[in-house]
């Protein structure tokens, strides 16, 4: 049970943004531009760094939900997906990818873990400014959810078929605020 | 220097706010409502939860950006904020102010940290759902700042008092119209 009254039987954040819309529409602003606004990063990219931190931050409401939006994403190569948030190597991941995915791990732990090497390292495998940007800003902000909707004990689904449904619906629509509770 | 090529002379979080304006138009906005919209925590209470936060996780520039609005709002000095994040259960403090800023403790390691009895705690001393959520909301949301912060090694003014002076222009301007640029 949730550690607030958030409507029932609704799960993670969108709980959270129908109890709170004020707060709850910049959060799936920010959301759908930073995953799916321009970027040099695909949006699949970008799904796979958040599920890469939330899985490392033990969220399995977000690891799951942008896992299977990642899969839908990424599409006939969606063992991708797996592949990292297990930990495992794979070699339809991009050296500049894996190279993000380690700056990604380290901004989850503490952003000053993040060191002129792996920054390094990134470039040499052809990450530019705006990569690495957007790269530490998503795994700053799913530093946040993972602690938002963990935090407040919300609704985390057992059975992985709401997931492949949310990654669905993630993939095709992106992210829309819920109506507010009570509306 | 920064990790990337931000606009010069930007300390903190303006030069990513400056290089990506796009992100961080709902940054800010989302720092207005939680930070400044009318609610039965106070402003300075809230800038404290953000400045206590900042603080365990280290960001220098965060901790002392937030400090002094908190100062500000609290009409207090350095010395006093420096004391409550310290030790918050030694501090002046309401029982409730100490309940909320052990769950953001909790939230700061994790969101599984925050325990049932920590709820409890707060329930207790009189903290409303709302005051609970946005606790939690605040103290995750300084977890991201703080790593946008430093995960892109931005620089910061090391001289504490250019916080405080800078704050009570800060604390006008609010988040929701923030121009980096200045």
């Amino acid at each position: 049970m949730a550690h607030i009254k958030v409507p029932e039987g609704v799960p993670g954040i969108r709980s959270l943004a129908m109890f709170r819309p004020d707060s709850g529409k910049h959060l799936y602003d920010l959301v759908q531009i930073l995953l799916r606004g321009q970027s040099p990063l695909s949006p699949a990219e970008r799904e796979l760094i958040a599920s890469h931190v939330s899985a490392g931050n033990g969220c399995r409401f977000c690891m799951s939900s942008h896992a299977a939006a990642a899969r839908e994403l990424y599409g006939e190569k969606s063992q991708i997906v797996d592949c990292v948030i297990r930990g495992e190597d794979t070699p339809l991941l991009s050296e500049k990818m894996k190279a993000l995915l380690v700056i990604a791990g380290k901004v989850r732990e503490n952003g000053k873990k993040v060191k002129p090497e792996d920054i390094e390292a990134a470039r040499n495998a052809g990450a530019g400014d705006r990569d690495i940007h957007d790269t530490v800003l998503i795994a700053a902000t799913f530093s946040m959810f993972n602690r938002y909707v963990d935090g407040l004990a919300t609704l985390t689904p057992d059975d992985d078929t709401a997931y492949a449904e949310m990654g669905k619906r993630i993939a095709t629509k992106g992210y829309v605020p819920p109506q507010a509770q009570g509306t | 220097m920064a990790y990337i090529d931000l606009p010069e002379g930007l300390p903190g979080i303006r030069g990513p706010m400056a290089f990506r304006p796009q992100t961080a138009k709902p940054l800010n906005l989302l720092a207005e409502v939680l930070l400044r919209d009318d609610n039965a925590l106070t402003r300075g209470e809230r800038e404290l939860i953000g400045t206590y936060v900042s603080y365990l996780n280290d960001c220098f520039f965060c901790q002392n950006a937030h400090s002094g609005l908190t100062q500000h709002y609290l009409q207090c000095d350095t010395d006093s904020i420096d004391a409550i994040v310290h030790d918050p259960e030694s501090s002046d403090l309401s029982p409730k102010m100490k309940a909320l800023l052990a769950i953001a403790a909790a939230v700061q390691k994790g969101g599984k940290h925050v325990r049932a009895d920590h709820v409890e705690r707060a329930r207790k001393e009189g903290a409303t759902d709302v005051e609970i959520h946005d606790t939690v909301l605040i103290a995750a949301a300084f977890c991201m700042f703080n790593r946008y912060v430093d995960g892109l090694g931005t620089w910061a003014p090391s001289d504490r008092m250019f916080y405080v002076k800078r704050a009570p222009a800060r604390a006008i301007e609010g988040y929701a119209n923030y121009d980096p640029n200045h």
